[in-house]
Formats: structure tokens, C-alpha cells, sequence
């Protein structure tokens, strides 16, 4: 019997699904396997365990309900106002926060924020007894608001451009006044959509790493995600790493199901230039209505951003440009990036490959969902778990000295998988909805098809993916803040020793070069592999 | 040229069985209501589906395992015939070589090809830069350089208006005259291709119902379905 055309692009997506099995399987087989070896009680640590999983949650449901909150005046008043200057840079910056490192978001609130920043500085001035504290709840709440509402404004725009025109040529037919339109139009589209913003915005928080670490200020506030980093770090203590793990891969478990249900799924890439007619936005109070929400967000989003630039280039710029550590870190951090990116988007092609070819060919929808799911489960993993397990695995044949880049690149690649199937996979399987036939019917396979039919198709959205993927791995201290050593220190890493040891000056000129690398990066792999205008 | 033998598809619980002999160089004309079987039985054909039991023989010789690529068959979709990144010319050139290394000879091959189907020198157009009627040209050109002896049409000139309509069918019944071709056409109107078609056949839940000359399907329906199908043209008939 002759093979079916198209089975051959089963083959991808199986090798993919073995290297996850065997990076994830290793990784939990090499935890559980020291875990046996030591052994100590948990029970004695439940009211600690405790503690913490309520600090989590309330953490990321207060950062959840602020971000939100305040996205949706900013989301609204950017869907009204649809002329104004400054408003398209407005919206691509918007998508900064998601490629920022977080460490330079971090230090970027501090100098904003911190006790000698700029808004307590400005409340000595003007006689204010007030001091703001930046090192717990509220420091962990402004750093999530800071990197989710942006995100979550752009969200609920997409909900305000799914609003279809007649519905304001209607309202203006019928006299609606700006409220009675917030109440029969936008508030509807809202209770369909901010649900899922916010519980997309409650699960990165749950999961939040470095801004608790930073700005956590002590044992008491920790989330699961920090407490594990403790765990291995200060005690090596496998059973409460495996025990905390255990609960926030079931709480986040349950919170993926529940936010799958709520969210409809929403483009990544997305077209937020639709200029809707309302017949509403001439009153005064609605123009500094608008204009504050949206200078709120704009100040929320750019200051800390600004103060980066602002401390960096104040420095002391050419000791420490000079410094040799900082670009052997930065070299560390490009390979780091390029390479968890680059893997990334392979292990994702190989996956969507197939996963387009069942679902679209043989009609095995289910098959092609799971497929896809086994890929993005990987985010309720916490990456730690991954590494400590990869870490057990390997130290027995690896370098100890490198073993930390290695474990970074192996664990980012898996974290961005999840990234490169939402960008990629909608986008491959139309091109395979189109084409199949037509392909079949010409002969067009292998590499031919890949060549002449997909590249061009998804060299846009596969350039998006690995550089969102790169970049996040770039900036990422996570694994690296467990198993770096001097040997191996990434940027991200060099940054969080420097402020650490109060090193302020030297830390703000490292902030500025890795953000200013990042984001070239960022830029140098979405042209360059997107293309310009390409369609 | 085409026989389908007690070919047997299913899909879901739905299941089509098709019994089929056509002559070369005939003009046939596909109608029956959407979802009743129409692009399943050309799929089969071409071999983007396969049938669970049963035999498809092309040209005499048994096809019913052969690959799309392998078999004597050009199909032309609805819409989507044409890559949009790729000019006119190497759309056409996908026929010659499906990884577009071409000779100068088959560079030559494609340009006659579109002036075949009017479009001379316009080979360097990508398809957003043509109209409706000129994308399904260059499909058609394209099925000119491939050279297979058996054209199946899903409904491509169903967006077009009315005289270009015409046109196009006009210009597939030149091509078949003067190529030898065999054309199996989808349509939902009947009339239009009735000048041309000198058979038709009427698919309705997986069966081809009805079968024969195309004034007489239209003038003397013979099964209920057909009369349904049909709606007031048949009964104004009657």
C-alpha cells in the first residue's frame, strides 16, 4: 500500500513530541529520583506552604483586577480617540513590556518608584509626608501592573475593534449618550472579554519569578515560584520542591482549563488601526477623560522605561562600557537567546507541521488539538522544576561551570514553545487549508514546498516567534539566578548582582545595554526573518 | 477516460457511492444541491480523497491508489488556485517543475501558455495585480503547460459575472477541443453551460440521480430531487 500523501509531515511533529517527552520526562525522572535519595518530612512545612500559595493568589488577583482596571479607561480612550499624535507609537510601545527583561523593568520601577525615586522625591517637595515603600505587596503590584496592563490594553482594543461600525452608526441614529452607549455597547463586549484578559494577566502573575524576587523584600512574600527557588538554592531540599511544584502545576491546571473557557482566542499579531465614527466624542469631559486615562497608562508605561535610559546615560558610561565581564555577559546572553529561540521555533514547526496536516488532511481535529495542547502545557511547568530536574540529570557528564547556559537554553526554549504555537499555528494551518490541493496536485513536497510555499507564508509570523522567543530567553534570570556561576553570568544575571551589592551605577548602564540589545535583537529578527511588508 | 467503480467514501456518517464511466473528450456538467457530493466525487478523482472500496480507473489504467501528482488530472478550485506570493508566470511555471527550475525552453513553454488564455505579457502580474476572470486564466494556463488529459473545473468561474462566466466556459471548451481534453464541470447553472456541456450529471446525497443530455435533465426532470433541485425553472417547464 502506498502511503497517503502528507504522512510524511507526521514525522515532525512525532520528533518534536520525543525531544519534549525526553526533556520533560528526563527532567521529572532526575527530580524524583533525587528526591529518593534524600527525603525529609513535609508535613512540618505545611503552614508555610500555606502562607505562601495565599500570598500568590492574593498577589496575582489584586495585580489581575489593577492591571484591568486601569487598562480599560486607557483601551477605551484609545478606541475613541482614533486620531491623534502619537497614537500608532503609543500602540506599538504598548507591546514593549511583553519583550522587556524583567530585571530592567524592575530597576526601571525602582528609580521611578523606589525610596529614593522620583515620586518620592516629588512628595519631599512638595511638604508631603508620604514615603512610598517599593519592597513588597505594593513594589510586586506596581512592577505586575506595569508589565500587564499594557498588554491587557491592547487585548480589550482588539474586543472595542471587534465592535462592528454599525453598531455606533446605529447608536447615533437612536441619540445614544456616551453612557447609555458604555452601557448597551461596550459594557456587553466587556463582560465577553476582560474575564479573560484578567485571568490570562491572574496566571503570568501566579507564576511571577523575578519581580517577587526583587521587590518580594523577604521570606514572608514569596510565590510558589520564588519558595522553589529557595528550596534549591538555600537547602537543595528536592521533597518541598517537588511538593510545591505539585500544587501550582495543579492550581495552574485548573486555571488554564478555567481561562481556555473563558478566553476566545485572540491574535497575537493583531491590526488596531480601525477608526471607529462615534458621534459622542465632542464633549470636554470626555476629552479630558480620555486624555488622562490615556496619559496614566502612557506615564505608567514610559517612565520607568525612561528613568533605564535617563540612569544609563548618566552613568558612568565608558568604565563601565569598558568593563570586559559586561560583554562577556552580553555575548552569553546573545548565544543564550538566539539558541533557546532558534529551538524554539523548530521544536514548534515540527509540531504545527503535523498538527496542520491532521487537522486539515486526515480531519483528526482531536489528534491535532491534543498535539498542539502537549506543547502548551509546558507553561503551567514551572521552569525551575525543568531545570533543577535537567540540572540532577546532567551533572554527572556535564561541565558544572556551563552547565547553567545549557540548562537556561534547554528551559526557555521549552517556556517560548507555547509563544511560537499561537503565532505560528493559526498562520500554517491556512496556508495548509489553501494549498494542500493544490501542492498534491502539482507535486509540490518536501523541500520545494517548504521553499516556494511555506517560507514565504509564515516567514512573518515565524520571525515574530523567534524573536519574542529570543528575547525572552535573552532577558530572562531565572534558571540562570539558580545555576550561573561567574563563568557563565548572563546579562540579566551580571544586573542582578550588581544591584544586589548596590553597585547602582554600574547597574544602570548594564540596564540600558541590556534593553538596548534586546530590543535590536527583538527588531534584527523580526525584519530580518519577516521580511518588510511581505505578504 | 474516467470510471469510477462502486467507489465507496465516507465521511462522518455520511456515505457516498459513485458509479461513473465518462468518454474521452467529453464535456460534462456536475449539478446538484451544495454538500451532496459534487467536490467529494471530483476529489476522489483527482485523489485528494480516497475511497474506502471500490476502483477509480483514469485513462484505462488503474489510478485508484495513485498519488494527485501522478494521476492525468488537472483540477481547478473555486478559489485558491494561484500561490498569491508568486507571480502569474511562476504559477503557470509550477506546472513544468514543481521546485520552478525552469529552462529557457520552459520559460518560452509558459509564455505561450499564457497567450494561449489571453494574458500575453502578462506573466510578471502577481495575482492581487489581476481581476477575478484573469487569476482563473492563469489556472488555467498553468493546466495548459501540465498537459493532462483530464480537466476537472469545482465551480472556479462561479464568482465572476455573467458574460465573463460565459467566456471562461468558452474558453475551457476551445482548450478541450483543441487539446483532447476530458471536462467534468461543476456548475449551478445548468443553462449557461447547456451550449457546451454535451452531458450532465446530477449528484444529490452521495448518488448520481440522473444522467444525460443537458436540455433533458432541465426540461424533463426525471427524479423528485432533481424537480426540488430544479425549484420553478422545472416546474415552469412543466
Amino acid at each position: 500500500m502506498i502511503p497517503r500523501p502528507g504522512a510524511a509531515a507526521l514525522w515532525p511533529g512525532a520528533a518534536a513530541l520525543l525531544a519534549l517527552a525526553l526533556l520533560i520526562g528526563g527532567a521529572l525522572g532526575g527530580l524524583l529520583a533525587a528526591a529518593a535519595d534524600t527525603g525529609t518530612s513535609l508535613t512540618r512545612n505545611s503552614d508555610y506552604v500555606l502562607a505562601v500559595l495565599r500570598f500568590t493568589v492574593l498577589q496575582a488577583a489584586l495585580s489581575a483586577l489593577l492591571s484591568v482596571g486601569l487598562a480599560i479607561p486607557a483601551a477605551r480612550a484609545l478606541a475613541r480617540r482614533g486620531r491623534f499624535p502619537g497614537r500608532g507609537l503609543l500602540l506599538r510601545l504598548l507591546g514593549l513590556p511583553m519583550v522587556v527583561p524583567t530585571i530592567v523593568g524592575v530597576l526601571g520601577i525602582v528609580a521611578i518608584y523606589g525610596r529614593s525615586g522620583l515620586l518620592n522625591d516629588a512628595f519631599a517637595a512638595l511638604g508631603l509626608p508620604v514615603r512610598l515603600d517599593i519592597y513588597g505587596l505594593s513594589g510586586i503590584l506596581i512592577a505586575h501592573v506595569f508589565f500587564n496592563m499594557p498588554f491587557a490594553t491592547r487585548l480589550l482594543l482588539q474586543g472595542w475593534a471587534g465592535i462592528p461600525g454599525e453598531s455606533w452608526r446605529l447608536a447615533s441614529q437612536l441619540g445614544m449618550s456616551s453612557g447609555q452607549m458604555f452601557r448597551l455597547i461596550e459594557a456587553p463586549m466587556l463582560r465577553q472579554v476582560a474575564p479573560g484578559v484578567a485571568g490570562l494577566v491572574f496566571l503570568l502573575c501566579f507564576t511571577s519569578f523575578s519581580v517577587v524576587l526583587v521587590l518580594g523584600g523577604g521570606p514572608p512574600n514569596a510565590t510558589l515560584e520564588v519558595a522553589i527557588y529557595q528550596a534549591l538554592r538555600f537547602d537543595f531540599d528536592i521533597p518541598r520542591v517537588i511538593a510545591l511544584a505539585a500544587l501550582q502545576v495543579a492550581v495552574c491546571a485548573v486555571l488554564f482549563a478555567v481561562a481556555a473557557r473563558l478566553t476566545r482566542p485572540i491574535p497575537v499579531e493583531m491590526a488596531l488601526g480601525r477608526v471607529v465614527g462615534r458621534h459622542d466624542l465632542g464633549s470636554t469631559l470626555g476629552r479630558v477623560g480620555d486624555a488622562a486615562a490615556i496619559g496614566l497608562a502612557a506615564a505608567i508605561l514610559l517612565l520607568p522605561l525612561a528613568a533605564v535610559a535617563v540612569d544609563g546615560l548618566s552613568g558612568p558610561l565608558s568604565t563601565a562600557l569598558t568593563d570586559p565581564a559586561l560583554w562577556r555577559a552580553a555575548q552569553r546572553s546573545l548565544a543564550v537567546g538566539l539558541t533557546a529561540g532558534g529551538l524554539a521555533l523548530a521544536l514548534g514547526w515540527g509540531l504545527v507541521q503535523s498538527s496542520r496536516t491532521l487537522r486539515v488532511r486526515f480531519y483528526r481535529r482531536r489528534i491535532a488539538d491534543r498535539l498542539e495542547m502537549a506543547g502548551s502545557l509546558v507553561l503551567i511547568l514551572p521552569p525551575f522544576v525543568v531545570g533543577a530536574g535537567l540540572f540532577v540529570l546532567l551533572r554527572p557528564v556535564a561541565d558544572v561551570f556551563a552547565i547553567g547556559l545549557v540548562l537556561v537554553v534547554l528551559v526557555n526554549a521549552l517556556m517560548g514553545l507555547p509563544f511560537v504555537l499561537r503565532i505560528l499555528g493559526p498562520a500554517a494551518t491556512e496556508a495548509e487549508e489553501r494549498h494542500w490541493r493544490l501542492c498534491d496536485s502539482l507535486g509540490i513536497g518536501g523541500w520545494d514546498r517548504f521553499r516556494l510555499v511555506d517560507w514565504p507564508l509564515l516567514r512573518r509570523p515565524a520571525g515574530l516567534a523567534l524573536a519574542i522567543c529570543s528575547a525572552l530567553a535573552f532577558g530572562d534570570l531565572g534558571v540562570i539566578a539558580l545555576f550561573g556561576t561567574p563563568q557563565s553570568e548572563t546579562l540579566p544575571l551580571l544586573l542582578y548582582r550588581q544591584m544586589g551589592s548596590y553597585r547602582t551605577e554600574a547597574a544602570a548602564v548594564t540596564a540600558l545595554v541590556l534593553l538596548g540589545l534586546c530590543l535590536a535583537m527583538f527588531a534584527a529578527i523580526e525584519r530580518g526573518i519577516g521580511g518588510r511588508g511581505s505578504d | 477516460m474516467i470510471e469510477l467503480r462502486d467507489a465507496v467514501y465516507r465521511y462522518d456518517h455520511a456515505e457516498m457511492r459513485f458509479e461513473l464511466s465518462v468518454a474521452a473528450g467529453a464535456f460534462v456538467a456536475v449539478i446538484g444541491p451544495s454538500g451532496a457530493g459534487k467536490t467529494t466525487l471530483l476529489n476522489l478523482i483527482a485523489g485528494f480523497e480516497r475511497p474506502e472500496s471500490g476502483k477509480i480507473l483514469l485513462d484505462g489504467r488503474e489510478a485508484t491508489a495513485l498519488a494527485p501528482a501522478a494521476r492525468p488530472v488537472t483540477t481547478l478550485f473555486q478559489e485558491h488556485n494561484l500561490f498569491a506570493h508568486l507571480t502569474a508566470a511562476q504559477n503557470v511555471g509550477l506546472g513544468l517543475h514543481p521546485g520552478l527550475r525552469l529552462s529557457p525552453a520552459q520559460h518560452a513553454e509558459v509564455a505561450a501558455a499564457l497567450a494561449i488564455v489571453g494574458l500575453a505579457g502578462l506573466g510578471g502580474r502577481l495575482p492581487r495585480q489581476l481581476s477575478g476572470g484573469e487569476r482563473q486564466r492563469v489556472a488555467l494556463a498553468r493546466s495548459v503547460v501540465r498537459d493532462r488529459k483530464v480537466l476537472l473545473l469545482d465551480e472556479p468561474f462561479a464568482a465572476l459575472d455573467p458574460a465573463l462566466r460565459e467566456e471562461m466556459v468558452a474558453l475551457v471548451d476551445r482548450l478541450r477541443r483543441e487539446r483532447g481534453l476530458t471536462v467534468l464541470l461543476v456548475t449551478h447553472l445548468l443553462d449557461e453551460v447547456g451550449d457546451f456541456a454535451d452531458r450532465a450529471i446530477f449528484v444529490c446525497d452521495g448518488r448520481i440521480l440522473a444522467d444525460g443530455v443537458p436540455a433533458d435533465l432541465l426540461n424533463r426532470p426525471t427524479v423528485p430531487e432533481l424537480k426540488a433541485y430544479l425549484g420553478r425553472r422545472a416546474a415552469g417547464v412543466d
